[in-house]
């Protein structure tokens, strides 16, 4: 039973989001702090160095830590907000049950693991073991991903456990492996510094990850041509010195073209590609009617730009090329992907200083969170669920047969369908927010209602956790010590700000707790985090993401260290392939063929525009932690549709005039901000809201084949002017829409 | 008078080609309770309808600081580093003559407190040696805080302005504007 136990009214009123203020002479002892603790920002993949200051153990404020080297202090908006996520008067402080027509009340840590773990049990042993299944997330440290791996294989022993990272780097991590056998960004962001040629694909860097402009702009200072491919004219693409206005959907045609006019202009490192890589005939043969002029037909950009873009990277000594969900959320997205790595393989601009490659990852711990195993085919050290070795190693590791491991379970959405029919019966999930991330989530709130039993851990009523059966009240990222691992590959320290507040616990000792109740206390025997990581270490090692040589000292001693890092007197890799030796079966690097094909949904007489969805500066991806901060509230209050003026025009569209926005998933209304920096086809919403405000209820569950991505990037839509200028948006509550 | 380690050699620098728009700024300086936590800095965007550009409006800290020759009450002050320091709020009589002279728009009126409130280069952190809070969380360091040593070999692009030309009226201000190659003031007519 998952329905919502009474309406959303009641349940935000008792959970929120409510916005949270600091008091305007500032929070008691903020100018005379117990402690400064280093640690890092937990909004996105930059992880830029912080200090938190505390006292009476709370969280009263920030401090820049201008001494970690990434960052220097610098932070976006969020990092700033970042220590309003403490003291929140919606924090969960206790276990709460559902009870029907009355909401959520409070219970005893006993009765909410007993309930659990019977449900768990009842269910399994009903149905099966798979038909529990668990959804965890990135934003959690590398301790907690592995252990939530770990756990859902050893103590509930199914195979179904999948994680947020799906809607985030996946298609970059099945590229990366297919090019170069490994999944890492290939170089640090120093190496931007002297770039002449930079090429940011798909990537809102002023937005989703501010503190990268600074790097982007000392290449700049250095003389560094900047190309930006964007639908949007991007705060960064402003004064970049090339835009390339790509039509959503249609990356790979622009990079196949870049890939044949090199090849056409002999502007390749024939060097390189004849010893160092594989299958650069196939690639090329792919592309080979793929002129410019062709490009331009399907692009939308003028041939002249991508040839200008073509030279420019043709002729550069140094280059990066740097991307992100925008080429990444398709169902092309692994092929977008390769499409990128190709023309950098091509000019054989890898493993050099100030040559560099790399998806930006945009989660917390994006990148570590993706390698310890917590994804449904993957174990610790990015190793294969398939792969007999790589079973045997690990199952050694943790203990246990290798029969007994359970095998490859479905991928998020896949686990949400598996839900809607009825062959999943319980979740347990941690650290995810399908309701507002997920695409096509009206489908998604219904199999939220199927299920017989959910649990959830979190620190805040997210919009799923409403329809739980019970809710553990879990722990913040500076309530318990850990590793993440940031965007460039290094492993860096979450230090413990401030002990969970009420009767919340810390997520890892609710995680052991339910293990030992589950009758694997045996397998999960840690004291504290460091025993977890020291456990992660050597079943990372040998493994292509391996950290055995990486120690919580090492960490303290060096600001972090770059994996791969084997062994212990090894001091990390911060530029990946300088040997040249790949980390693919053969030590090649790879060209994968890359044959154009249109996006899952594209535009008709019913459907006539296109919509793109992306997020903004103030907001942090389904709003659990950021929609309760009111200054970043304010920032933003609430979704605009971004059209341009011509579009607008053609529909008698005015500005802030509510339009109705329909895909064949959902409809409902927005306000139109009447912009020039868009395409004249195609509309932007952003998606971090829940309820009507949700961009995710237009979006389709059009799934990537490989990395199993959702299409949130583009899909078919009308629009229809309401004749009503829409409210102030301070006064549109978006943050707790339902 | 008291010991302070004011670094008289550092300045500071705006760089609108940098500006993102993301308001970090201003989240930064609204959390000193100095001000009430009311940013002294503001974003904004120049015409969203055609641009993504914002501005940075900030105190010059005026050589020749017009809000305090025409305050009634003594209560701005400039002092031996340069730095025109906000209101004293014992004087401030919220008459608004600030508001309305200053060139560059930048004091405002707080109605709540009647008093006139703008940027005092974070004193409190300046005077310690530190960088003003704005250009240390700055992402893009469109804000820049340093030396002019340091923004010329970082920057060789762009040349710091600090003369801006109103009509006949030439104004000198210590904070520098980041403007083409070889600028040498910035006319605002």
């Amino acid at each position: 039973m998952a329905h919502l136990p009474v309406s959303p009214e009641k349940l935000i009123e008792q959970f929120g989001p409510h916005l949270n203020y600091p008091p305007r002479e500032g929070f008691a002892g903020r100018d005379e702090p117990d402690k400064a603790v280093k640690t890092h920002c937990c909004f996105c993949g930059m992880q830029c160095g912080i200090k938190l200051l505390v006292k009476n153990d709370k969280v009263v404020g920030f401090d820049p830590w201008e001494e970690f080297p990434f960052n220097q202090g610098r932070l976006c908006p969020k990092g700033v907000q970042r220590y309003m996520q403490n003291n929140h008067p919606d924090r969960i402080l206790q276990p709460l049950q559902r009870k029907e027509g009355v909401g959520f009340t409070p219970v005893s840590w006993d009765e909410a693991m007993d309930k659990t773990v019977a449900e768990i049990k009842r269910i399994q042993e009903k149905y099966g073991k798979n038909a529990f299944s668990v959804l965890s997330g990135v934003s959690l440290t590398n301790e907690k991903s592995y252990l939530m791996g770990k756990f859902a294989r050893v103590a509930l022993k199914t195979a179904n456990l999948d994680y947020n990272g799906r809607l985030c780097m996946v298609s970059a991590g099945a590229g990366n492996k297919k090019a170069f056998g490994l999944d890492r960004t290939s170089n640090t962001y120093a190496d931007l510094e002297k770039a002449e040629v930079i090429i940011v694909a798909g990537a809102n860097i002023s937005e989703t990850f501010p503190t990268l402009t600074h790097w982007v702009w000392r290449a700049r200072d250095h003389g560094a041509k900047l190309i930006v491919v964007d639908p949007r004219v991007i705060p960064l693409a402003r004064t970049a010195d090339l835009h390339l206005p790509v039509r959503p959907g249609t990356d790979s045609a622009l990079y196949g073209a870049i890939l044949k006019y090199l090849a056409d202009h002999d502007m390749l490192d024939h060097d390189f590609i004849d010893n160092h890589t594989t299958d650069f005939d196939k690639a090329l043969a792919a592309v080979k009617d793929y002129t410019l002029e062709w490009a331009e037909e399907i692009t939308g950009i003028e041939k002249a730009k991508i040839e200008l873009a073509a030279q420019w990277w043709g002729k550069a000594k140094t280059s990066f090329l740097l991307h992100a969900r925008g080429i990444e959320h398709h169902s092309k997205g692994v092929d977008n992907v390769l499409g990128c790595i190709n023309i950098v393989l091509a000019t054989g601009r890898i493993g050099k200083p100030y040559c560099g490659y790399g998806t930006i990852t945009g989660q917390g711990n994006g990148q570590g969170g993706r390698e310890h195993g917590h994804k449904c085919d993957q174990l610790p050290g990015n190793r294969d669920i398939t792969n007999p070795e790589h079973r045997k190693y690990i199952a050694g590791v943790w203990g246990i047969d290798e029969k007994d491991m359970p095998g490859k379970g479905y991928t998020a959405y896949e686990l949400i369908e598996a839900i809607h029919r009825g062959e999943v019966k319980g979740l347990l999930s941690i650290c995810f927010n399908p309701l507002v991330s997920l695409p096509n989530n009206n489908y998604v709130r219904e199999a939220l209602e199927k299920l017989e039993f959910y649990v959830c851990i979190d620190f805040f009523m997210n919009e799923t956790a409403r329809h739980a059966d019970i809710i553990l009240a879990g722990s913040l990222q500076e309530e318990e010590e850990g590793t993440v691992t940031t965007a460039e590959g290094r492993v860096v320290r979450i230090r413990k700000a401030v002990n969970p507040p009420g009767h919340a616990r810390s997520d890892t000792s609710i995680i052991l707790e339910l293990a030992k109740r589950l009758g694997a206390e045996d397998k999960f025997t840690y004291r504290n985090s460091e025993e977890l990581f020291n456990e992660l270490r050597v079943a990372s090692k040998g493994g292509t993401a391996d950290y055995y040589g990486i120690t919580y000292q090492k960490i303290e001693d060096t600001m972090g260290v770059f994996w791969p890092c084997p062994t212990l007197d090894h001091p990390g890799t911060p530029r990946l392939w300088e040997d040249k030796k790949f980390a693919t079966p053969d030590g090649k690097a790879h060209f994968n063929p890359v044959t154009y094909r249109d996006p899952g949904e594209i535009t008709d007489e019913e459907y006539p525009v296109i919509l793109t969805t992306g997020r903004v500066v103030s907001q942090y991806l389904s709003g659990t932690q950021t929609r309760r901060i009111g200054k970043l509230v304010d920032l933003y209050p609430e979704p605009k549709l971004e059209i341009h003026p011509e579009l607008a025009r053609k529909y008698g569209i005015k500005q802030n005039e509510l339009v109705q926005v329909s895909t064949r998933r959902g409809t409902d209304e927005f306000p139109a901000n009447i912009v020039e920096t868009i395409r004249t086809d195609t509309v932007f919403l952003p998606y971090h809201w829940p309820g009507k405000k949700s961009a995710n209820q237009f979006t389709p569950a059009t799934l990537d084949p490989v990395s199993k991505i959702p299409e949130f990037k583009v899909c078919a839509c009308n629009l229809k002017p309401l004749g009503v200028i829409s409210p102030p948006s301070t006064a549109s509550g978006a943050y707790a829409s339902i | 008078m008291p010991v302070t380690n004011y670094r008289t050699e550092q300045e500071f620098f705006v760089d609108m080609q940098r500006c993102i728009g993301c308001k970090a700024c201003e989240m930064a300086c609204s959390e000193c309770e100095t001000n009430g936590h009311e940013s002294m800095i503001h974003v904004n965007y120049i015409d969203r309808a055609v641009t993504v550009q914002t501005t940075v409006q900030v105190c010059m800290h005026c050589d020749d600081p017009v809000c305090a020759n025409v305050c009634p009450a003594d209560a701005i002050t400039k002092d031996e580093f340069g730095v025109v320091h906000t209101a004293n709020t014992a004087r401030c009589i919220g008459c608004s003559n600030c508001v309305m002279a200053c060139p560059f728009g930048v004091p405002k009126k707080d109605e709540a407190y009647d008093l006139m409130m703008k940027c005092n280069m974070c004193y409190d952190r300046t005077s310690a040696g530190k960088k003003p809070m704005c250009a240390t969380v700055c992402p893009t360091q469109a804000l820049y805080y340093g030396t002019r040593e340091e923004i010329a070999k970082m920057r060789p692009n762009s040349t710091p302005v600090n003369n801006f030309i109103f009509g006949k009226e030439s104004v000198s201000t210590k904070v520098n504007i980041m403007m083409p190659k070889g600028s040498t003031s910035l006319i605002i007519d």
